[in-house]
């Protein structure tokens, strides 16, 4: 097989990445991945892992496309990584970049974790007021269907819970 | 000093190898990246912020709700030499990249070093737990208690989305790596292993030798770990990663069942050359060492070796590595000089006087 860098030589150096069953793998030369400043594996700094994410990070459209553009410009606005560097390095800058790559992250979530959304442990104190919100949103719609109902007295006592917690909301 | 005490001194709980399933299962490992909101990764912070991140984290470390659950020592990375460093990489208590790359690194270790909280590696916090034996549920509990006392002083990097958010994309979400450190001996001498481990890689996990990324498998032992940290719980993802191993250990005793019955006498020859090659050898190398070392191991586990204790594996797989070596010998050590160290010591810990007073 030839190396998918120049096409010259034979790839030696192979890379299989599995994500539910999905699966990316990655040929290539000895001379390539030194080019690339890439060691060989089971030398230190071997081919990290790092490495293997920016080529799942690189999906720019060919030049002439605007999108290409803009992904050299896109920028975290609070630790200055722009996105083509994200690419580059695998790894975000500070907890903000997430915010301002946000439209670009979800292919790549995909890829790796085959999911885009969180769905396991919620902090005690910051995490609280989330669930505090979904519990307001769920409390106001019982509140609707007593009021309807006209189940006045059940409903004031929900519209108190309701006051309370957007209170502990607030005061956040 | 002698063996024996430096022994004791230097081992950490894991090492001592009780725990579920210890037959197979070496240790069972929980890790936990969390960032602080509105600061850097550690990655670009400059000397102040990553300074401000150690100062977070030590007020926690001093507030005393910690010391509930473990007593900690504070170890600043830039206060210890080269040696001292390379002896908690051995340890698995911190990582390579903390103990050469990070800006004011430091690790907290809890007295019996099951616990340890790196500081500043690639994430502001790793929160690590190390048990031995088959425990990941029980490292999980202790890990997940240590995060909620540091989660009620600092603002975490979290978002409803995509959970803690961390460096490295392959972390985000639960910011969970849980892995499981197996001895398959049997597996490999009767050539299944290369069949199971691709199945492994097919249900999300990943396999490495024990030294962590792009390490060999030495000694025929594997760490097994998730792969995928977003959009699954951590319940499901230990819970998956508990069914996977616990099938592998199946396999394993029943190739180890198998290897008794039909070629008894082979094992045998093979356990007792590596007892005779450890118990007399002058020089041995790490590589050879660890392959003896497995084999007696198994001798063990098998029934066929008696006078040596089951964690001797656990115990010189560490111990004879490069940095506890010059530990050992106080002093800087070339290879071939290391070679002849490592060599003394196991044939001091395979003295039969030594497993009788274990």
């Amino acid at each position: 097989m030839l190396c998918q860098e120049c096409n010259k030589r034979q790839a030696t150096l192979h890379f299989t990445k599995i994500v539910n069953g999905e699966k990316t793998e990655f040929h290539i030369c000895e001379t390539c991945a030194r080019d690339k400043g890439e060691m060989i594996p089971g030398t230190p700094n071997g081919f990290s892992i790092h490495n293997l994410l920016s080529g799942l990070l690189e999906f720019d459209p060919p030049s002439g496309n605007p999108l290409s553009q803009s992904s050299q410009t896109v920028r975290c606005e609070s630790c200055g990584l722009t996105y083509a560097q994200f690419s580059k390095l695998g790894r975000f800058g500070c907890s903000d970049c997430y915010n301002f790559f946000k439209e670009r992250l979800d292919p790549m979530f995909r890829r790796i974790h085959g999911n885009t959304v969180h769905s396991g442990k919620i902090p005690k104190r910051s995490g609280g007021m989330i669930q505090h919100k979904r519990e307001v949103e769920e409390l106001k719609r019982e509140l609707h269907r007593r009021i309807e109902e006209e189940n006045f007295e059940e409903a004031a006592s929900l519209r108190d819970r309701i006051r309370e917690l957007e209170r502990k909301i607030a005061a956040d | 000093m002698s063996l024996r005490k430096f022994m004791e001194e230097a081992l950490s709980e894991w090492m001592k190898g009780n725990g579920p399933d210890s037959d197979i299962v070496i240790s069972s490992r929980i890790r936990l990246a969390r960032n602080i909101r509105q600061h850097p990764f550690p990655m670009l912070s400059t000397n102040n912020q990553s300074q401000e991140v150690l100062d977070k984290a030590l007020t926690v470390l001093e507030d005393g709700q910690l010391r509930n659950l473990c007593e900690f020592e504070a170890l600043k990375l830039s206060e210890m030499s080269e040696l001292e460093k390379k002896v908690l990489v051995e340890k698995h208590l911190i990582s390579p990249n903390l103990a050469d790359e990070s800006r004011n690194g430091a690790v907290f270790l809890s007295d019996n070093e099951a616990v340890s909280i790196m500081v500043n590696e690639e994430d502001h916090l790793r929160i690590q737990c190390l048990y031995p034996g088959l425990q990941i549920q029980e490292a999980w509990e202790l890990a997940s208690r240590i995060d909620d006392v540091f989660e009620s002083r600092l603002n975490y990097a979290f978002d409803e989305q995509r959970g803690y958010m961390t460096s490295c994309p392959t972390n985000v979400g639960t910011g969970i790596r849980a892995s499981v450190m197996l001895h398959l001996p049997a597996l490999v001498l009767t050539q299944q292993i290369n069949r199971i481990l691709s199945a492994i890689t097919q249900v999300g996990l990943a396999v490495r030798g024990i030294y962590g990324e792009g390490s060999e498998a030495v000694g025929n032992l594997f760490q097994i770990s998730n792969q995928i940290t977003l959009g699954q719980s951590e319940e499901e993802i230990i819970d998956n990663l508990h069914k996977v191993v616990k099938q592998i250990i199946e396999h394993e005793r029943a190739a180890r069942e198998r290897l008794m019955q039909e070629s008894k006498t082979r094992i045998a020859d093979r356990v007792y050359r590596s007892f005779g090659i450890l118990s007399y050898a002058m020089v041995i190398d790490s590589k050879e060492a660890a392959q003896r070392l497995s084999d007696v191991r198994l001798g063990i586990d098998l029934g066929l070796i008696r006078e040596t204790s089951a964690n001797i594996l656990n115990e010189l797989m560490v111990m004879t590595q490069p940095g506890f070596l010059q530990q050992y010998a106080g002093a800087k050590l070339t290879p071939d000089e290391r070679d002849i160290r490592r060599a003394e010591m196991i044939r001091q810990r395979m003295e039969p006087a030594e497993a009788a007073e274990s």
